[in-house]
């Protein structure tokens, strides 16, 4: 069943720059979605676009029966409630502890006034040590989320996500900013959590052997129109090239 | 060294060079400079060896008159009374203007307006708050207020909302970008998005900012203080034109005394929350 439809969706800033042409296709429960193409292609805008972050110009977005488009301020927050997201620069509040940055997936669950106070209850905190241990920063708990090293911060992030208790995540970038061995703790994690906790997932990513090794399915966009969306298997060489509009030998990928 | 690195230099073509551009450019402004000089020098009729020549003798006075003697050590409780008073106003202004201004900036702001037009609105009004100095606005508030310690703190206020909205609009948007838009993702509101992620990762800048205005503001008010005669800049005032100098310099020292301790104080919180 799908949970998320792109229906011929566009969109243009400043009514000058086209960042998506009719852009099309659905997601169903429980997938594992990358979507590869160069910077500026888009990729940024169509993840944007789910939880309204950015309002599409045309067409029509479908999540789990809000039509998002058309969603008032209130159904927006429902919507968001259900849709963790995952920054590239991690975007926590550096300030604040782990465990408070934690419980900020929380927020949409809770009213104005109390979320305001950081009042959290006691279910709510011990949920998030547990996902917290579950992700192996328990011993990172109470220290301020500037001490961390990029791994650990990108760890906070998938357990703030986690504390919304989403139906789908965001993954902009998830990777971009870390070294090898910290990308493959932080991929193995979001595809346990896509496996065994059948959350849907939907990936921006740079790297093409990391979309190709981890999803399902690979959709490639260029100047903000959908060119390839099929099985990694399928993803030929002159497909990559064609989704990067370069030519052969251009790409780090060509390399050896 | 060898290989295809090593073979030519290659130039851009039909473009002036970087570094003929760079001495042309600071050759233009030093006598640019040189020639503002000039005329204003003509027009004020300033004599510059003439001025650097009087500074031995204003210094030569200084030490004459300008020393406090028993006089003015005796009035000393009184003037300490009168700057702890500016110092207080000071520092009761600031941090009133600075609450008003963080919830005045926050619709002013790229990561957290409302509705752009609004946002250019808290702009503008900041800008004009800005702009008017204090002690002009002290001028203009003489005239509803008379000479008032209101005059004063309003003055006050006024030019510090107006300078620390702006700042704070900049270092919202600077530090807070990234976290706003990650908690209005999860679903947050408003006021949460307010109170859990711009408060804490903007606080060490807003205090410090606050911190600044206060060291500010208790030199300023001193200044306001002559115009609306209160204050320690009014008891200033009175000494100097009773030709009291003695007791008129024991004034502006435990002014200097009482603006490097609140730097060094400030300087010690900064260290402590950044």
């Amino acid at each position: 069943m799908a949970i998320l439809e792109f229906r011929s969706v566009s969109k243009t800033y400043d009514k000058m720059t086209h960042a998506l042409t009719d852009v099309s296709f659905s997601v169903d429960e429980g997938e594992f979605v990358s979507i590869i193409g160069p910077s500026g292609s888009g990729k940024s805008t169509i993840l944007r676009c789910i939880n309204r972050l950015v309002d599409a110009t045309r067409g029509e977005i479908f999540f789990d029966g809000h039509d998002i488009n058309r969603a008032g301020k209130k159904e927006i927050r429902q919507v968001r409630k259900k849709i963790g997201m995952i920054f590239q620069h991690y975007n926590l509040v550096d300030r604040l502890s782990v465990i408070e940055n934690v419980l900020h997936g929380r927020l949409g669950h809770k009213s104005a006034i109390l979320g305001a106070a950081g009042y959290y209850s006691e279910r709510e905190k011990e949920n998030a040590f547990r996902i917290l241990s579950k992700l192996g920063l328990t011993e990172q708990a109470y220290k301020r989320c500037d001490e961390l090293s990029g791994g650990q911060k990108q760890r906070v992030g998938i357990a703030r996500s986690l504390m919304q208790e989403p139906r789908l995540i965001l993954c902009d970038e998830p990777i971009a900013s870390l070294d090898p061995s910290s990308s493959k703790v932080i991929m193995d994690h979001l595809s346990g959590i896509n496996k065994n906790m059948r959350i849907t997932c939907i990936f921006n990513l740079h790297q093409v052997d990391v979309a190709v090794k981890y999803s399902k399915r690979i959709i490639g966009i260029t100047s903000g129109r959908v060119v390839y969306d099929g099985a990694p298997g399928q993803l030929t060489k002159s497909k990559i090239h064609e989704i990067y509009q370069s030519n052969e030998g251009e790409l780090i990928t060509d390399v050896g | 060294m060898s290989g295809e690195y090593m073979e030519e230099a290659a130039r851009p073509q039909n473009q002036t060079s970087v570094f003929v551009k760079r001495k042309r450019t600071f050759t233009l402004a030093s006598l640019g400079v040189m020639a503002v000089f000039a005329i204003s020098s003509a027009v004020t009729h300033y004599d510059v060896i003439g001025g650097f020549e009087s500074v031995p003798a204003a210094i030569i006075w200084i030490a004459k008159n300008l020393v406090p003697d028993g006089r003015a050590l005796s009035r000393l409780p009184n003037i300490l009374r009168k700057l702890t008073e500016t110092a207080l106003v000071s520092v009761a202004v600031t941090v009133c203007a600075g609450i008003c201004a963080f919830f005045f900036s926050l619709p002013g702001t790229r990561t957290t307006k409302t509705k752009p037009q609004i946002a250019r609105a808290v702009r503008v009004v900041a800008a004009l708050f800005r702009n008017v100095p204090d002690v002009v606005w002290a001028m203009l508030l003489l005239f509803s207020f008379g000479q008032n310690i209101l005059t004063g703190f309003f003055a006050l206020f006024f030019a510090t909302f107006g300078m620390l909205t702006r700042t704070f609009i900049e270092t919202i948007d600077e530090v807070c970008d990234a976290c706003v838009e990650a908690l209005y993702a999860t679903g947050a509101t408003y006021l949460q998005t307010v109170f859990q992620g711009i408060v804490p990762c903007s606080m060490p800048e807003i205090v410090s900012w606050v911190l600044y205005m206060i060291e500010t503001n208790i030199r300023n008010s001193t200044l306001i203080g002559v115009l609306t005669a209160t204050g320690i800049g009014a008891m200033f005032d009175l000494y100097y034109k009773r030709m009291d100098y003695g007791s008129a310099s024991m004034v502006v020292i435990s002014i200097v005394i009482l603006v490097i301790a609140i730097e060094i104080i400030s300087n010690q919180i900064r260290k402590v929350i950044m």
